[in-house]
């Protein structure tokens, strides 16, 4: 039996894991992965400390840290639900179960998937999520955008020296983001703003041949794009928390002290309805989570 | 010792996470850039059916992603 297990090793995780370990308290951190999104941060210029630092060697540094204490920790692993039995936890994973009197679901963001015939089949044989790892790719390709955010036009400018035809799929009825940007896509021949379009589905065979969309409310039109970027933005990785409170974010929804509504359960992080996602807000929310968590041990009595 | 190359392009951040794991460990190994080389590239695509980096080769087997087990499963063979 765990006094504290620790659901995700990013900023939340990391921070929690740390007050933890200056406890005493028997800790499992169980993760995919250390570092999590803040280390695909190209720079962080506001976590106190660093004027200058790139997201993965803040991360190293974290990583340093958490690994000067003695902390059990299960990489790789992937958490199914932390289910709550009669006076403590039982967290449910991948590779085997594990029992706690406290668990921090810490688990992040990750990009929002858009939910349409196609998007799995073809992940990975055209269609991306990361158009600053894969845009290289598609070099001479005609490929689509899907989103009219920042991110989606940062692909979308990333894109345009390298592919042919770009077209930007948003389904609003204009672009939102920073002005600067909406000129730049707007002044590109390469780009094809389909504003009010509706992607339907990804089709192809090995690879994605083409798209479907439906602008307003006429007929569906079938684009034809080797490369599919999704950046339609992030989504919580709620999963561990089954059956606790969200938002209708699907935002974990914690108090001051991090609580959940399941006594025992904590969350922090990007994860929660905290209003900012910020590395040093996830950190600071890691900290009161682990907190919480002692006191919680603290104040009753288990027959574990 | 396992022949290892990296396909990946300079600004993906999993290809810098995953080059560093394989330099923690202390292994060699063939870093292509497949923003510069399209030949690599195609290739690549041809070996695995999937477009994305990072992609690593070990002993002729691909693993798509920064798959930290999968590598030191093929790394332990």
């Amino acid at each position: 039996m765990y006094d504290l297990i620790i659901v995700g090793a990013g900023p939340a995780g990391i921070t929690a894991a740390v007050y933890s370990a200056r406890k005493k308290m028997k800790t499992l951190v169980i993760t995919k992965n250390i570092g999590g999104y803040a280390s695909l941060s190209s720079t962080v210029e506001n976590y106190i400390g660093y004027q200058f630092i790139s997201g993965l060697e803040l991360v190293k540094k974290f990583e340093e840290h958490l690994k000067s204490f003695d902390i059990e920790i299960k990489e790789n692993t992937e958490v199914l639900c932390v289910r709550k039995l009669n006076n403590h936890l039982r967290v449910e994973t991948d590779k085997g179960e594990y029992e706690c009197l406290t668990a921090i679901v810490a688990t992040g963001r990750e990009p929002r998937i858009l939910g349409v015939p196609g998007e799995i089949k073809f992940r990975n044989r055209g269609v991306t999520y990361c158009a600053t790892c894969d845009a290289p790719l598609f070099a001479g390709k005609d490929v689509a955008v899907i989103g009219g955010g920042n991110s989606a036009m940062d692909a979308a400018i990333q894109l345009m020296s390298i592919a042919n035809k770009i077209y930007l799929i948003n389904i609003d009825d204009d672009l939102a983001g920073d002005e600067v940007m909406i000129e730049k896509i707007k002044k590109s021949d390469k780009v094809e703003i389909l504003n009010n379009a509706k992607t339907k589905e990804i089709s192809g065979n090995k690879f994605v041949n083409n798209i479907k969309i439906q602008v307003n409310k006429s007929a569906e039109r079938i684009l034809d794009v080797q490369g599919v970027f999704i950046e339609i933005g992030s989504m919580p990785v709620k999963g561990p928390g089954c059956g606790v409170n969200t938002n209708e974010k699907d935002e974990i929804i914690v108090n001051q002290r991090c609580e959940t509504d399941i006594p025992g359960l904590f969350a922090a992080g990007d994860v929660t309805d905290v209003p900012e996602k910020q590395i040093i807000v996830a950190a600071g929310q890691g900290a009161i989570a682990s907190l919480s968590a002692f006191k919680y041990i603290s104040k009753n009595i288990f027959d574990a | 010792m396992a022949k290892i190359k990296v396909y990946s392009t300079p600004t993906c951040p999993y290809c810098r996470l995953a080059k560093n794991f394989l330099k923690e460990k202390g292994v060699d190994f063939e870093d292509v850039d497949v923003s510069v080389d399209r030949k690599a590239a195609e290739e690549m695509i041809q070996k695995s059916g999937q477009m994305g980096v990072p992609q690593i080769e070990i002993n002729e087997k691909i693993i798509v992603g920064f798959d930290k087990g999968a590598i030191e499963r093929e790394l332990g063979k």
